[in-house]
């Protein structure tokens, strides 16, 4: 690791950045106040423990800039078991958590035709189009992400990923760890969960070559007690919407669950979630819901739409519906009960084998039909994603039997998670209106 | 000079339907016109005209449609709400309403007690929709009232295997030019227009009777095809564009 670059990234991110973020972030809260644009007539202010949402990750893509001959650079997919290479000091880049960033700011049209341009199909996910346009163009709205020195890619989320990351491997001439977990259908079967093990095992040694150390179990198992940990404490923030009126939409989660998606595995993102269930608990205490007149309540199934947050989360809200429950931020909840911090690589192949994902469409049909006893919904969303083929399969039968056994209205709404040229406000707007006359 | 209570608008994509009721529901009168690009200005000058005719100093006015964020309403209410309560209230029936418009084709389950059980439309395409055949028709210069009498009286049907209204107008270019017959061309058009419509439908799940409503039903072949397609004749009102204005008229009438 270079001189310069050291004493770069002391003086730029270390002394300056981060410490000018923290002053912003104390400041922001001590006189916390709405943005000029929110609504408050329809939606409770925004949480207060947000300014720190936006802290981690101004920080994160901050150090992003400055990391590059400091710290072991990784890009990973977003269901990655990112505990070793966190236990062996990486800095951690989630590409997809880049491209619905680019998604909230709007500019992910504009980088993925970057890849159309050179010839990348409009067919294959925004994400990756998004991620290999910024790669080859160098835009992005977080000033320069850093380049990787490895990248890790589990199958557990799609099979996209696989040929994306074998671009990146290419463009960038670095190791690339595949983690092959086989599609569980009811439950793993022993033999599935030993092979992803294997893999892990095998990943550890390319790990700490790159890393130039050797990987402290201890750390290990630190690093997978603070990911549980997190993740539990997300699990119940998602679980306080059980509550009437729900104290955090989903679309506030898909903001706030940006941490426990990037920054799992930190000590930082145990206390600051905490600190947001602190301020829930408190909300529940005082009967705050996060939809002022909360009459009718929802699931969302599939990812964001990232470009229409607003837009879609104030129309609901005008219609007094609060979207309370969602397959998709559940997604970082549901596992953690899964992690063993005894045995870390056991219980991280058993973890990273069964995301939703990697399930049968029954399981997903299985937990809606649980979300909406346990949340007492009135309707189901269901975001047909073009760019999301493993999220979107099923969706018209899981739509027909929540209708039909549970006797809730559903709707599927189709859309992108980042690309806006799959929307259509109008077509959405008068979808969603009828949703809500059915409900009445 | 006759009061109407309810003053329903349906600002389609491609016409403008008006329906007047009095206090019983009974239509007094209909309008249906092309839709004009400033369709507020446009149904403005209709009801200053209707005033000639009609009391309508009081009367209720609920508008839908895509147009309706444009119009002066009472009430703005979801065409799958109006063209469930129209068909509902014209039929006496629930079961499967099919609206095919100009752009949007909805299929609508309706209760027994005709509430609004489910519905779907067509997304981001409007193959299927009566785009679909006026695009072509358009394209052959011939009109399209026309296009139904040559597809019924055709012999035989060539297949369009394009489901996309752009690419099947090439599509029948191409059949033209290698000398298959126009009335065979055209009616396997309207086939995969039916085809397209009868998935939906059976996406839903299919609960006779099959009650139409839209422009597009006024066209013989489609029906007709509609019935071979489902094994089921469909019940069509008389004036079928209208069932959304109808619907529309129907719910200013209630509380």
């Amino acid at each position: 690791m270079g001189l310069k670059e050291n004493i770069k990234y002391l003086f730029s991110y270390k002394l300056i950045g981060e410490s000018l973020i923290k002053l912003n972030t104390k400041k922001s809260y001590k006189n916390f106040k709405p943005p000029k644009n929110w609504r408050t007539d329809i939606l409770a202010p925004p949480l207060k423990t947000g300014v720190f949402t936006k802290e981690i990750i101004t920080r994160h893509y901050l150090e992003g800039r400055y990391v590059n001959g400091v710290k072991p650079v990784a890009w990973v997919t977003s269901g990655a078991p990112i505990e070793i290479l966190k236990a062996l000091g990486f800095y951690i880049l989630y590409p997809e958590n880049h491209g619905a960033l680019c998604g909230a700011r709007k500019v992910a049209l504009e980088i993925s035709e970057e890849a159309e341009k050179r010839g990348y199909s409009i067919d294959i996910c925004s994400y990756a189009r998004t991620d290999i346009g910024s790669t080859l163009s160098k835009k992005t709205p977080v000033g320069r992400l850093p380049k990787p020195d490895l990248l890790l890619c589990c199958t557990n989320i799609c099979q996209t990923v696989l040929y994306w990351y074998r671009v990146l491997a290419e463009y960038y001439k670095v190791p690339l760890i595949v983690i092959d977990t086989p599609f569980v259908y009811d439950e793993a079967r022993e033999h599935d969960i030993e092979y992803v093990k294997k893999q892990l095992e095998a990943s550890i040694e390319v790990s700490e070559r790159v890393a130039g150390k050797s990987l402290s179990f201890s750390k290990l198992k630190e690093v997978v007690r603070l990911s549980k940990m997190a993740a539990e404490l997300w699990l119940e923030i998602m679980n306080a919407n059980k509550n009437k009126p729900a104290p955090i939409s989903v679309f506030d989660q898909f903001i706030h669950m940006a941490p426990i998606v990037e920054k799992r595995g930190d000590s930082e993102t145990v206390d600051f979630y905490s600190k947001m269930l602190d301020e829930i608990n408190d909300r529940i205490k005082n009967g705050i819901g996060a939809v002022k007149n909360e009459r009718k309540r929802v699931l969302w199934d599939n990812l964001p739409i990232w470009y229409k947050l607003k837009f879609l989360s104030e129309f609901l809200a005008e219609n007094g519906v609060s979207v309370v429950a969602s397959t998709y931020t559940n997604a970082w909840g549901e596992l953690a009960p899964m992690m063993d911090i005894e045995r870390p690589i056991e219980s991280m192949a058993r973890t990273y084998i069964y995301p939703i994902l990697n399930r049968g469409t029954g399981h997903k049909l299985k937990t809606m039909e649980t979300m909406v006893k346990e949340f007492e919904l009135d309707g189901a969303i269901l975001h047909s994603d073009r760019s999301c083929k493993p999220y979107s399969v099923g969706q018209m039968d899981q739509r027909i039997k929540l209708l039909n056994e549970l006797g809730v209205a559903a709707l599927l709404l189709e859309a992108d998670h980042s690309d806006p040229r799959a929307f259509a406000d109008e077509q959405v707007i008068s979808r969603l209106k009828a949703f809500v006359e059915m409900m009445d | 000079m006759e009061t109407v209570k309810s003053i329903g608008i349906d600002a389609g994509s491609t016409t403008l339907k008006i329906v007047g009721v009095n206090e019983e529901g009974k239509i007094l009168f209909t309008i249906v016109e092309d839709a004009d690009p400033k369709v507020e200005e446009q149904t403005e000058s209709i009801l200053n005209k209707l005033k000639e005719n009609y009391d309508i100093e009081s009367s209720k006015i609920v508008a839908t449609g895509y147009g309706s964020n444009l119009i002066k309403a009472d009430k703005k209410i979801t065409e799958i709400t109006c063209h469930a309560k129209g068909i509902y209230e014209h039929f006496k029936s629930g079961g499967t309403a099919v609206d095919i418009g100009g752009q949007d084709n909805k299929v609508i389950l309706i209760s027994k007690g005709g509430k609004v059980i489910d519905f779907i439309m067509n997304d981001k395409c409007a193959s299927g929709t009566g785009r679909f055949l006026e695009n072509t028709a358009w394209r052959l210069k011939i009109p399209t009232e026309k296009m139904a009498e040559l597809a019924l009286n055709s012999d035989g049907e060539v297949k369009i295997s394009s489901t996309c209204a752009v690419f099947a107008e090439s599509e029948v270019i191409s059949h033209l030019s290698r000398g298959e017959k126009l009335e065979h061309v055209i009616k396997g058009l309207h086939r995969a227009m039916v085809k397209r419509i009868t998935s939906m439908i059976y996406a839903i799940g299919f609960n006779p009777p099959l009650m139409l409503s839209g422009g597009v039903a006024k066209n013989k072949a489609v029906v007709k095809m509609l019935e071979e397609e489902l094994g089921e004749k469909p019940l069509i009102p008389e004036n079928p564009q209208i069932m959304g204005a109808f619907g529309a008229a129907l719910l200013g009438l209630s509380k």
